[in-house]
């Protein structure tokens, strides 16, 4: 068995210790602040260290401190440094980072933000690399740095016809003072040779032939593998159990409780049994003899979750936005509309299910995490453990799926109580009954939606009451939950004078968290359906009558944070319009649907074009068109724009959790079955040129598909479908 | 529990399991064979798709017991440097995000070329219906089946990757399997 050196650090801190350290290591640090998460400033990190490994054997490595689920973030990234460190992509290698929240200071990929967040940091990274070697080379060479340029991992000097790679001028390079990266000239955008250009995935090849290793993958001397049985009703426990007959099982090693734990719950505790191997795990726990508590919540449903989302919408709540006088508009003679939208519980369902390596030793502790968040992981493990974090070493594995679920801390947690008692490398693996029945699932929301058009068609009030199972109102039931799932409804774009949005939150024992595109999920399918409704109460075309309602002002301001520019969103609608043939005739029974929406930084336009047949509908086509501004990896934005769509239509045409008796019911891919490949329509994908700061790619061509389709079928069969997953009848 | 045989990628192995552990977990857990992935353990997802003399089976339904004399093909054993025309083409078109289903895919892919190197949309659909992708490449996934046909049939040029992509770990990181 092949071990490499980065493995147990823990187990054989010898074996780890000088692999460790790659790269020369520079003194001092950039004088650049970074704001970290606790909003404390801290020093940026010197490139050398942190992102560009340099050996005197001239190999480079390229250091991605975010984590891969396939976004192309190890690809994205390390073009970005690559750009300005004037380095061959070709023959660099990139590398997952050490989780060392002291060096990098926000490791969490989520919310659309990797490259948002690295674009400039990672080519101030680059550039400073770049510089140091230029000024390395000419003073070897005793020439004018200015006449010196870097190029492919060398600096040339074209006068004296000298060359000299990376790897010579490091010894010089490192003792070099430290340039201010904020000062440190970047490349011309005209002269990008990466940045922009299509580029295939480093982490792809790995995929085709099974050697990718994803945190299942895992296999270190010794291991064990663990399965734990948990209350199918939240917050319930075991009352009593029986393990004699699963300690029978063939491989069964052991099998014990471990207890809820943390205030949020990360752990919800149960019967671990530990076993040679996943099967015999799973085995034992089928062998198990337990008694539930199924505690307070076990008498919660679906309905009565949707009962009480139905009566707070109808009810006046917080207040968000209030622009002009809705209700004196509402209570005269303009033509009204209202309508209740309504969306369900979902489950993330990555493919790989939940699971997580560990190995605890004395004051010491090893993970091998799928994680979204190792600094979390870290800092979850080191808290069960009552380590200090940087005792915990954590490297981050590929990922089978993330979606928001990966960032999570409860599986650490977990393996942290169950390593502790092992004290072996162990394991725990969540069988897709576990990930489907214990995930932190998207809110279920119910929307109430009144509008008014006037005389001449133009829409003159828009007051939105969402009601929501919130995220925030989970984590802290007296949190003001409405402020971080308003997105997209407080933001609306549309110049309309009279607009309120207002928010009651109804409370479930059933764990709530970030879902791809988290409330934009369902607050674009909100108000992009809405705003179609108001166009057709207008007699109006919905593409023409948004593009007359996108009106940016000379002195356009953002009033609030994420505030779409409706110029840009005004782009890619005229974009999709055009490329997706607006306003051609189609043959009876087909219809178009379109949607412009902003989220996490990117502006997207669909048309969805489908057909209805009786009591049924297909999807013939999407036509996407995006504006995210500078594109790093336009191979990288086309798959997410289908990956996000496809996800998307996923939770449209298929998808929803339902709680009985305060448990999941659906429990495997037979209840809850993603979309397969003969419903996947055909996906075309259009982009944007821009030069505005990357936007992000993972989420934002999520939240107009839904209404996209939705409004197709409007157009194809006249009958609004305000309900997700859509049941779509013949009229 | 009794020592099986079992021929994978023509090799011999001999594994100590119970008898109706499902080949999934004897490749994963016992042989170290982690290309094979578990998503269900219900045939419902295609992740642990391999070949069972050529015909794509779900490893999570097969008991080792009655694998037999038959050949175990697993991702690891299609090609040994990613040469097999899907593996090609999957790289072309850039087919995996995640990657997790795709040794599943692309077992099933491979089982369907081999016995209809031409297939029609209709065919593809047929073949793949039963392997999810949560990432949603499927459209990839047909662009990708069409491209390997050809290929197997006009020994389309290789596709060339960049050296970059040419090592098998580089999606890999710190723990490196056996």
């Amino acid at each position: 068995m092949a071990i490499s050196r980065r493995q147990f650090v823990v187990g054989g801190a010898v074996a780890g210790a000088g692999a460790l350290v790659i790269g020369v290591r520079l003194s001092g640090h950039l004088v650049r602040a970074q704001e970290s998460d606790a909003g404390a400033k801290k020093p940026a990190p010197n490139p050398f260290d942190a992102y560009v490994h340099v050996r005197p054997d001239g190999h480079i490595t390229l250091i991605v401190a975010k984590s891969e689920m396939g976004q192309g973030i190890k690809t994205g990234l390390a073009m970005i440094l690559a750009e300005e460190a004037e380095v061959d992509f070709n023959s660099v290698s990139v590398e997952q980072a050490e989780t060392r929240p002291d060096i990098y200071a926000h490791m969490g990929t989520g919310g659309s933000g990797s490259t948002q967040e690295n674009f400039t940091p990672l080519r101030q990274a680059g550039a400073t690399v770049r510089a140091l070697m230029i000024t390395a080379a000419a003073a070897k060479w005793n020439v004018p740095a200015a006449e010196c340029e870097a190029k492919k991992g060398s600096v040339l000097h074209e006068k004296t016809d000298r060359q000299a790679s990376y790897g010579e001028l490091i010894e010089a390079a490192r003792k070099l003072p430290l340039p201010n990266p904020e000062k440190v000239e970047l490349k011309d955008e005209n002269d990008f040779e990466l940045i922009g250009h299509a580029t295939p995935r480093v982490d792809i090849p790995s995929k085709v032939n099974g050697s990718a290793k994803f945190g299942i993958d895992v296999r270190v001397p010794e291991m064990v593998f663990a399965v734990v049985a948990r209350c199918p009703t939240f917050g319930g426990k075991a009352a009593h159990f029986d393990a004699d007959k699963a300690k029978a099982i063939p491989g069964v090693r052991d099998v014990f409780e471990i207890p809820a734990m943390g205030a949020d719950k990360f752990s919800a505790g149960g019967i671990v049994v530990v076993a040679d191997s996943t099967w015999a795990a799973m085995k034992g726990r089928d062998a198990l003899a337990i008694t539930w508590d199924h505690g307070a919540a076990a008498s919660e449903s679906s309905e009565g979750i949707s009962d009480a989302l139905r009566t707070a919408a109808q009810k006046s709540g917080a207040r968000l936005r209030n622009d002009g006088d809705v209700d004196a508009v509402l209570s005269n003679g303009a033509k009204k509309v209202e309508a209740v939208y309504e969306m369900p519980l979902l489950a993330h369902a990555t493919m790989e299910p939940m699971n997580i390596t560990a190995l605890v030793r004395a004051g010491a502790a090893e993970v091998w995490a799928p994680t979204q968040s190792p600094d979390w992981v870290q800092g979850t493990v080191a808290s069960v453990l009552g380590l200090k974090p940087d005792k915990v070493i954590v490297h981050t594995m590929l990922m089978g799926g993330g979606f928001g679920r990966r960032y999570m801390a409860d599986f650490p947690a977990e393996v942290a109580q169950i390593a502790k008692v092992v004290g072996k490398p162990v394991q725990l693996v969540w069988t897709r009954e576990d990930d489907m029945t214990h995930d932190f699932y998207r809110p279920a929301t119910c929307h109430r939606l009144r509008g008014a058009v006037d005389a001449s068609g133009h829409p003159v009030a828009w007051f939105h009451t969402l009601a929501s199972t919130s995220i925030r109102g989970y984590w802290d039931p007296k949190a003001d939950a409405a402020e971080g799932e308003s997105g997209g409804a407080r933001q609306l774009p549309y110049a309309i004078p009279n607009v309120r949005l207002e928010f009651n939150g109804v409370n479930s024992a059933v764990p709530r968290a970030w879902w791809r595109s988290v409330e934009h999920s369902f607050n674009g399918f909100v108000v992009e359906s809405f705003i179609d409704e108001l166009a057709a109460a207008a007699g109006e075309d919905p593409m023409k009558f948004r593009r007359s309602l996108l009106v940016k002002p000379p002195n356009w301001k953002p009033r609030f944070e994420y505030d779409p520019d409706p110029a840009r969103l005004l782009g890619v609608l005229n974009l999709v319009a055009e490329k997706s043939g607006w306003g051609n005739p189609l043959p009876k029974g087909k219809g178009r649907g379109i949607a412009c929406y902003h989220s996490f930084g990117s502006y997207f336009g669909e048309v969805a074009e489908v057909t209805v047949k009786g009591n049924d509908f297909r999807i013939d086509r999407i036509v996407a068109a995006v504006d995210c501004g500078q594109i790093v990896n336009p191979e990288s934005v086309r798959a997410q724009t289908e990956s996000a769509i496809i996800y998307g239509l996923s939770a449209a045409l298929k998808n929803q959790i339902t709680i009985k008796n305060g448990a999941v019911e659906q429990t495997n891919f037979d209840a809850y079955d993603p979309l397969r490949i003969n419903e996947a329509p055909l996906i075309e994908v259009h982009l944007l040129k821009s030069t505005e700061d990357p936007g992000g790619m993972g989420e934002p061509a999520l939240p107009p598909v839904a209404p996209a389709v939705a409004n197709a079928i409007f157009a194809a069969s006249g009958q609004r479908l305000r309900k997700l997953p859509f049941q779509f009848k013949a009229a | 529990m009794a020592a099986i045989q079992l021929i994978i990628n023509n090799a011999s192995y001999e594994v100590d399991v119970a008898p109706d552990t499902p080949l999934l977990w004897a490749l994963r857990d016992k042989l170290n064979l982690t290309g094979t992935k578990y998503g269900c353990g219900m045939g419902l997802c295609g992740a642990c798709t391999v070949h069972l003399d050529g015909e794509a089976v779900r490893a999570c339904q097969t008991p080792v017991s009655l694998v037999g004399a038959k050949k175990v093909t697993t991702i690891e054993g299609l090609s040994p440097d990613n040469s097999h025309p899907v593996q090609r083409a999957w790289i072309a078109e850039q087919v995996p995000q995640c990657g997790y289903c795709q040794p599943g895919q692309i077992m099933s892919a491979a089982a369907l070329l081999a016995k209809t190197p031409k297939p029609s949309d209709d065919q593809i659909e047929a073949a793949m219906v039963g392997n999810l992708c949560r990432c949603g490449m499927y459209q990839r996934i047909r662009r990708a089946i069409h491209r390997a046909s050809l290929s197997q049939a006009h020994g389309a040029q290789a596709y060339v990757a960049p050296a970059y992509c040419g090592g098998a770990s580089s999606g890999g990181s710190a723990a490196k399997g056996a």
